[in-house]
């Protein structure tokens, strides 16, 4: 069953009509912000009910665009054009799902300009969703890149101590990407005549052209995953951002780079794309152990988790450029994964943020003392992380570096004793946080994990494990577009094999 | 149904203790916990009795797991002699370690918590022990590796039980290391994980070659390389052992049931689940014997000199499962098996014996404060005793079937390094020998060197941990005699079926019935001079301990601090890694990539003039470079009239 009514616009702007309410809002009082949180809440909680319709009408038998839309836009230039496959649906999904966590995770902790920030998070809601399902390349840019405003502002409103410098370093860091990919957008019109997703994707772009398309974009995404060595914004641009700043960073944000590689440069590059696929490979398998040994030496838990998403975001890149099942499907399921445990991860932090305001790791030790049931989620989550087999984490690790031996084994070699040292990084945190005997002072009165933190952290662990064990609806939904995804590639490599054949003398 | 049974009954204890423990009285979780264990205890025999002895291998489905391309793997289970015996061993050693524990754990405060983690161990055990892939055999290996973290450092708050989880957690995963990559391997050159389909396609493999990093190799060699690997640290071999002796930080009956009795034990489970891999890859075996041989003399000798009767009985453990190895690298797949099944018993009941002594002195662990306690505990002292003179070998007694059946199958092997490992087992024979005895004399003989206060209240334990006791001590009797002929003798073909593979040309089971008699006599002869000089450095002569030591130093040195194997590990990879980490973090992403970043920052605010009043200024500038951006698209395609439309 089909709906007939634009589902994918509907849960798109309903984040931004829920902010327009917001902005009506009169005054600054607590009763206002109160009403501002109720309004966001609500509205993120209906988009993400309405989204799960999409993924229940949802047809995973055809890699076809499904719940498309298509309108004239600009006096017909280009069009307002949705649709969702079956490598993106699900993005959405985690999108809506992260948002109304994200809300419930600053009821207290915000307590400036509560209004503006929920306003920034509807609108950066609206702008996401936008990204996944957008089908033309202009509407992708205005929604990719316009998606990175609402961030600079929270980071820079509501974040720490350093938010100026955290979110200027972000910004340097896009910036040179964003002007890139635009000039390559330009070029892709210029010679396609076309800006529509679909037609871009059955066009042959010339190889030598491929490869500075390529390079454009590559620019722009590698910087979003973040790969190895532009990554040195993240961590910063974690520790200063407000917890739900980090959750829809390391959850949806860090997702966008990957969604490009798969919906751009591999299918419209696929020249390119195998040309440089081992650069991507090296980069991907230098990302891991360098960030996770960078991780073993953090002395604050934020950075140490913002450093092991990036070592997380290298199994992605590194099975995506396989052009394998597994390693496509693997890195897909890694990033929803990524989703829900680095989400959860800095929920946990921000659990323990609101009640000490402090992110040094020696200043906590022996929660587990006075926070058993804070102690056991975290225990999840970390297990998760260091990829537990029965854990979501698992199954995209081991699908992108089963993926991954079949291409390169030098590089599945060097990507697979990450496992050896995610066990060391995120273990010697739980020790030094959750372990041993409570002496700090301050933390003698602390108290457990309270009914909302609950409402929000239990749901995400039981995904962690549900997906885990039986991750058979998320693989379902990939299945064909990545068959004809990779298909698609194929075919493309051996037509461009024939014709050097061809030229041969 | 049966299996299901067997499998899900420790999952729900361990989720109902786990989850609602802290809400019941500990009472409830206790006896719900063992409760179900006896139910899955029971429920193993019967599936021991109607498999082992002429049932075909079974295959239940339970649920799709990861589909992929290719790849199709699902939760199943497999039954066959092989799962059915491991059944048994786990399930009731884990019975008994419960019940044990609701004597020994009865003081402290988080009991709950502690058999929702014994009863999480047994799950995974047996997901590991019933998994008809690989991947779920993964599932289980990291499972137990989980709860046995969780239960080396369920005394959260010592120190030293958390450094101790963690390195028994990181060092596995070494091993996993190995253990992960000759799955992708197996995957890539049969393109399945499943038994099965990996047993029909290995026989086409022998003798090719692949790339694997820089170099050709040969395909059969390098997996069961690699999957060994897995074994060597899940099963605490040389060079992989170090985390096994930190691991008796966990309670005593920790030990015995995940350190002794069944965890340590899936590498041995393993190699014999892949015979059919591993017996068409003879290099990879004789590497397998090397191991074995070298870990069983290596732990036998530092188990000389350790004071601490927790420490003696791991490395212990460790020497025996280097027996098992042995057994597995000549061929002798179910010798290696009997052995894990009567050393189940005797170490389990060795152990437990441990934990009853040092229930009874106060929590003293080190021997050198005990001696003389036979009178005052005499069922522990009987139960010790006969756990000891099984783990020697002494006649009659379970391990002396199952080791003397590995040292004759040693010897009588062709492998190349089956004559070196024959020598070496004998010599640990002989070393285990003095080792048990000392254990036995310093703790229960000779002059009492405990504190007056400790010594008034030794007390015999409760019935509640001694009944476990006398039920293992019928194992290590009777084990041994009762299975002998169906785990390696006249019934191995029938008993096994098709569990366990052997090539045409390996006839080791009736082989090693032919080895001379002074080969079947050497393993005893070594067991008594063991008893013997143990008897004379610790009952005759107890000076004479401590004035070999003294001339002996190095060597003693070297011993007592286990070869310096942590040392040398902390100094080549762990000091190295930090200091890397370091250099990475302050140089390379510090210095070097964030130096560059702000280089170009600084450069960038020169020329636009340096606004001074920014602050959060950078969002405007973004904003309008990408308005600046769509405004060129838009008067193109104004200007161009949309010419793709």
């Amino acid at each position: 069953m089909m709906t007939d009514w634009p589902i994918l616009s509907a849960v798109t702007f309903l984040p931004l009509i829920g902010a327009a309410f917001i902005f009506l809002i009169r005054g600054n009082d607590e009763a206002a912000s109160q009403n501002a949180r109720y309004v966001a809440l609500w509205t993120t909680a209906i988009t993400f009910l309405i989204s799960t319709l999409i993924w229940i009408d949802f047809d995973a038998s055809t890699a076809d665009f499904q719940f498309v839309e298509k309108h004239s836009w600009l006096g017909g230039a280009f069009n307002y054009y949705m649709g969702v496959d079956g490598i993106s649906m699900l993005f959405v999904i985690l999108t809506t799902f992260l948002m109304p966590i994200c809300i419930l995770a600053s009821w207290d902790s915000i307590k400036t300009r509560v209004r503006e920030y929920m306003i920034a998070f509807l609108i950066l809601e609206t702008l996401v969703i936008g990204v996944f399902c957008a089908l033309d390349l202009v509407l992708f840019y205005v929604f990719f890149e316009g998606g990175l405003i609402p961030m600079f502002l929270i980071i820079g409103v509501w974040g720490g101590k350093r938010r100026v410098y955290a979110s200027f370093k972000f910004f340097l860091y896009t910036l040179l990407g964003s002007v890139l990919m635009l000039i390559a957008i330009m070029a892709m019109y210029w010679q396609a005549e076309t800006t529509e997703i679909p037609k871009l994707l059955a066009f042959d772009f010339p190889p030598e052209m491929q490869t500075w398309l390529w390079i454009a974009f590559f620019a722009s995404f590698a910087v979003k995953m973040p790969m190895w060595p532009v990554h040195t914004w993240l961590p910063d641009a974690h520790v200063e951002a407000p917890t739900a700043g980090s959750v829809i960073l390391a959850g949806i944000l860090l997702k966008l780079g990957g969604y490009g590689f798969l919906r751009f440069s591999i299918p419209m590059f696929p020249v390119a794309s195998a040309e440089f696929a081992s650069i991507v490979f090296w980069l991907s398998a230098i990302a891991i152990v360098y960030t996770s040994l960078v991780a073993l030496a953090q002395e604050d838990i934020k950075k140490l988790i913002a450093y092991s998403s990036v070592a997380h975001m290298g199994f992605v890149t590194m099975g995506i450029f396989t052009g394998t099942e597994q390693g496509i499907e693997g890195g897909i399921f890694q990033m929803l994964s990524h989703g829900l445990v680095s989400a959860a991860l800095f929920l946990c932090v921000g659990v323990v943020y609101d009640r000490m305001h402090t992110r040094e790791i020696s200043a906590y030790g022996g929660l587990v003392n006075r926070m058993p049931v804070f102690a056991v989620i975290f225990m999840v989550f970390t297990m998760a992380n260091v990829g537990l087999p029965g854990t979501s984490g698992f199954v995209g690790e081991f699908l992108t570096l089963l993926g991954t031996f079949k291409a390169n084994t030098w590089v599945a070699f060097v990507a697979t004793s990450g496992v050896i040292l995610s066990a060391a990084y995120a273990l010697w945190l739980y020790r030094r946080v959750v372990f041993g005997e409570l002496e700090k002072p301050n933390l003698k009165s602390i108290l457990d994990t309270n009914r909302r933190e609950l409402s929000y952290l239990v749901p995400l662990v039981l995904l962690t494990i549900l997906f885990g064990v039986y991750p058979k609806p998320i693989l379902d939904v990939m299945h064909v577009s990545v068959d004809k995804l990779i298909s698609d590639y194929n075919q493309a490599l051996m037509m461009v094999d024939q014709v050097k054949y061809a030229l041969k003398p | 149904m049966l299996y299901q049974a067997i499998i899900l009954s420790p999952l729900l204890g361990a989720l109902i203790a786990g989850l609602f423990g802290r809400t019941m009285e500990a009472k409830v979780s206790e006896y719900l916990t063992s409760g179900l264990m006896v139910l899955a205890a029971i429920l193993s025999w019967v599936a021991f009795i109607n498999v082992g002895f002429g049932g075909e291998t079974q295959k239940i489905e339970l649920l799709p797991w990861i589909t992929s391309g290719n790849l199709n793997v699902s939760w199943s289970l497999r039954i066959d002699t092989l799962t059915a015996v491991m059944l048994v061993v786990v399930n009731t050693v884990s019975t008994l370690v419960h019940i044990y524990s609701i004597g020994y754990m009865h003081h402290d405060p988080h009991r709950p918590r502690f058999f929702a983690y014994l009863s999480l161990f047994t799950f995974a055990m047996l997901m590991l022990i019933t998994s008809d892939n690989l991947l779920q055999m993964f599932f289980g290996w990291e499972g137990v590796g989980l709860a046995s973290y969780l239960l080396i450092g369920f005394w959260f708050k010592k120190p030293s039980a958390n450094s101790a989880a963690m390195k028994a957690f990181i060092v596995n995963r070494v091993g996993d290391f190995g253990f992960a990559l000759g799955i992708f391997a197996l995957f890539m050159m049969t393109g399945s994980i499943n038994l099965d389909e990996i047993f029909a396609a290995v026989p086409s493999l022998v003798g090719q070659q692949f790339t694997f990093l820089s170099w050709q190799v040969d395909v059969m060699t390098t997996i069961c390389l690699l999957l060994f690997m897995g074994a060597m640290g899940k099963s605490a071999q040389f060079l992989l052992h170090t985390w096994l002796p930190d691991a008796m930080e966990g309670p005593t009956p920790v030990s015995a049931l995940i350190h002794a009795a069944t965890m340590v034990t899936a590498g041995v489970f393993m190699v014999a689940r892949l015979s059919p891999l591993f017996e068409i890859t003879p290099d990879a075996l004789t590497v397998v014997t090397g191991i074995g041989a070298i870990t069983a003399f290596f732990a036998a000798t530092v188990g000389l000199v350790q004071n601490d009767i927790k420490r003696v009985i791991a490395y212990s453990t460790c020497s025996q499962l280097g027996y098992m190895f042995v057994a597995l690298g000549v061929g002798a797949y179910g010798a290696a098996i009997f052995h894990l099944f009567t050393h189940a018993f005797f170490k389990a009941l060795l152990f437990l014996g441990a934990g009853s002594v040092i229930h009874a002195m106060s929590d003293e662990q080190d021997m050198r404060n005990m001696g003389g306690l036979y009178k005052m505990i005499p069922q522990t002292y009987a139960m010790m005793l006969i756990g000891t003179l099984a783990l020697t070998g002494f006649p009659g007694f379970a391990g002396f079937f199952s080791k003397d059946a590995i040292i004759e199958s040693a010897y009588a092997a062709h492998n190349p390094l089956s004559q070196e490992a024959f020598y070496l087992l004998v010599f640990a024979a002989f070393l285990t020998s003095f080792y048990s005895w000392r254990l036995i004399f310093m703790t229960f003989h000779g002059r009492s060197r405990a504190t007056p206060d400790v010594l008034s209240h030794v007390h015999e334990s409760p019935k509640v941990m001694l009944i476990p006791l006398f039920l293992l001590a019928l194992g290590a009797v009777a084990a041994g005699f009762a299975f002998k002929e169906y785990f390696f003798g006249h019934h191995y073909a029938e008993f096994w079926g098709k569990a366990l593979f052997t090539n045409a040309s390996n006839h080791i089971v009736h082989e090693f019935h032919n080895v001379p008699l002074w080969v079947k006599l050497s393993p005893f002869i070594a067991m008594l001079l063991g008893l013997g000089l143990a008897y004379l450095y610790y009952m005759r002569m107890p000076g004479l301990a401590k004035s070999t030591a003294k001339l002996f130093e190095p060597i003693y040195l070297f011993l007592y601090n286990k070869w310096y194997f942590d040392e040398l590990y902390d100094y080549i990879f762990v000091r190295p890694a930090k200091w890397l980490a370091r250099q990475l973090w302050q140089v390379g992403d510090r210095a070097i990539i964030d130096g560059l970043v702000n280089g170009i920052a600084n450069r960038s605010l020169d020329v636009t003039g340096k606004l001074k009043a920014m602050q959060t200024g950078y969002v405007y500038h973004y904003a309008f470079v990408m308005m600046i951006g769509l405004t060129a698209i838009i008067t193109y395609f104004v200007v161009t009239g949309g010419a793709g439309q």
